[in-house]
């Protein structure tokens, strides 16, 4: 069920260059069922910046009904929402989209979660509930470089985690995607978000039989209605059929989208 | 509610707020979020003869105020609109304004013929103002004498009254009313979408993947006013104002500048509740303000 609500801000702090994690407090998050869905967020109540901004869902607490995400203040709407304090409030519409099928991993399963920058947040909640299934886990994460890398130890904690820096200044030099073949990883299934380009090479790993892939777009809405964030499915046969990432996405299986 | 019922031609409203064509695809998104019976009515995305997929992305970019759009009419086609979108919403009790669209006369009179034959369709609007495609679309809406020509073939079709969706990228918008009025028109709709740009930056191209795009959101609020308040003064012709409605504030600005009857675009996107929030504020205003019936602010501004 999608809401609005006021959330409260309960704190936030800049965890690596640009990139904050913000927790917020309220009733929607009785709403968040499944990791891999979005809230969209209108930083202010003025009419600049507009419209909201998507951003994953990094960690879902239940019991205190509060969230964390993790995004990068770079536009003016993340830049308002940077600024807030604890105590401030922000207008949260979610959740929304579909999420990562947690089912699709059975208890004693391993899952190779690949992410790329700002697509890293979400896998974090998603390993949380792999892991509490007894589903083990293995990560790759992979950053611009150190001072953009973040949640590298909070993953360690949940299982094997592998990071990879453009520059070689955090761990190995490469792509996600060197990391993988350069250490032969397998799974049973895999699940990545990252950039279009890191998701197309993930596709072509066959690290695991099956997988899910989160895709990153511009969005109007958020609910499926404005037609901003449509792609090509793979098997579109007129040329006309189309996927909406905000709400048939974002999440979805690996080879669905025409990448 | 009965200060907010307006009778126009083909249209009971019980309310006269409705989401515009393009800010709310079929309904079915929002059906999820409140009963699509506590509108005005519903304008449905713009239908086609045949499907399209509309533009490649980029499709939107925002803008101080507002935002541009460059979806480019992206629909299921006229067939599965009929067959799966106006059929799924009949279980609804709200009339259907059917926006019509086409590259060329004969796909506009042969979208109007068929779809304006659906039980739950109780007027058309014609596009003739999307300037988000190449052909078709505002080629027809910014020559006076082509938008009466179509106006006059659509009607000879139509089953149910037909209203002209104007767009602002003209001149004289006087003239394009009193040229869809001359035409048959039984309404008119206004404002569609004001041509625009964004150029990015770091890559010095323009950010849409279209290049232009249509501007709304409350930045062309005071162009729809001004367009409204000319247009009500020299036609008969009932106005269904839009452009940057996000208040009811604005609503009764629309009202006093002469409209009828108002839609609610973009703020569909910032708030997806913002229909029946409306709806429920207005009511609420004309209260507090004694107001015994909506329709009475109608062109106060000029009367």
């Amino acid at each position: 069920m999608i809401q609005k609500e006021l959330m409260t801000v309960v704190a936030q702090s800049e965890i690596a260059k640009n990139i904050f994690e913000m927790t917020l407090k309220g009733t929607l998050v009785d709403q968040m069922d499944e990791p891999g869905k979005f809230v969209h967020l209108k930083a202010g109540e003025e009419v600049t910046p507009l419209l909201r901004r998507p951003i994953s869902i990094a960690r879902i607490e239940p019991e205190k009904q509060e969230f964390t995400m993790i995004y990068r203040a770079e536009g003016a709407g993340t830049n308002v929402l940077a600024r807030k304090r604890p105590g401030d409030k922000v207008n949260v519409l979610g959740p929304l989209g579909h999420g990562f099928p947690v089912g699709e991993a059975q208890t004693g399963q391993t899952a190779l979660l690949i992410g790329g920058g700002i697509g890293v947040p979400p896998l974090y909640e998603l390993s949380r509930r792999l892991n509490a299934k007894g589903v083990k886990t293995i990560h790759v994460l992979g950053f611009q470089n150190q001072a953009a890398a973040f949640y590298t130890e909070q993953f360690a904690l949940l299982g094997e985690t592998y990071v990879a820096t453009v520059d070689g200044s955090l761990g190995e030099q490469g792509f996600v995607t060197d990391v993988v073949n350069n250490h032969g990883l397998k799974a049973d299934i895999f699940y990545s978000c990252g950039p279009t380009v890191m998701l197309k090479a993930v596709e072509q790993l066959h690290a695991a039989p099956h997988g899910f892939i989160s895709l990153e777009e511009r969005m109007g809405c958020g609910i499926g209605a404005c037609f901003a964030c449509v792609c090509h499915p793979s098997a579109d046969e007129t040329g006309t059929s189309y996927l909406k990432i905000c709400s048939d996405g974002p999440v979805f299986k690996a080879g669905e989208v025409a990448l | 509610m009965s200060r907010m019922n307006i009778d126009l031609p083909g249209l009971s409203l019980k309310n006269p707020v409705m989401p515009a064509s393009g800010c709310f695809g079929f309904g079915r998104e929002f059906s999820q979020l409140f009963d699509l019976s506590e509108l005005g009515a519903i304008m449905i995305k713009a239908t086609t003869e045949e499907p399209r997929y509309g533009n490649a992305t980029p499709r939107v970019a925002e803008t101080p105020a507002g935002m541009l759009n460059a979806i480019g009419l992206q629909n299921p086609g006229l067939e599965k609109v009929i067959g799966n979108e106006l059929e799924w919403l009949k279980q609804f009790d709200v009339p259907i304004i059917a926006n019509v669209a086409g590259s060329q006369t004969e796909d506009y009179v042969q979208v109007a013929k068929e779809i304006s034959k659906v039980e739950n369709v109780h007027a058309l609007e014609l596009n003739i103002s999307c300037p988000n495609v190449k052909t078709g679309g505002i080629a027809f809406g910014t020559i006076p004498e082509t938008a009466k020509e179509l106006t006059k073939k659509v009607k000879e079709v139509s089953e149910v009254p037909v209203y002209v969706k104007l767009s602002p990228n003209v001149s004289d918008i006087v003239g394009m009313a009193k040229a869809v009025e001359d035409g048959g028109a039984d309404g008119i709709t206004m404002i569609n979408t004001l041509l625009g740009m964004r150029i990015d930056l770091k890559t010095g191209r323009p950010v849409l993947a279209n290049r232009t795009g249509g501007l709304s959101g409350p930045a062309v609020k005071p162009v729809a006013v001004r367009m409204v308040y000319e247009v009500s003064q020299k036609t008969n012709l009932p106005i269904i104002g839009m452009g940057g409605i996000s208040t009811v504030e604005d609503i009764i600005e629309f009202y006093l500048a002469g409209a009828d009857a108002v839609a609610i675009g973009t703020a569909n996107f910032v708030n997806p509740f913002i229909c029946t929030e409306l709806i429920a504020g207005l009511d609420q205003y004309l209260e507090k303000h004694n107001v015994d019936h909506i329709s009475e602010l109608k062109g106060l501004s000029w009367k």
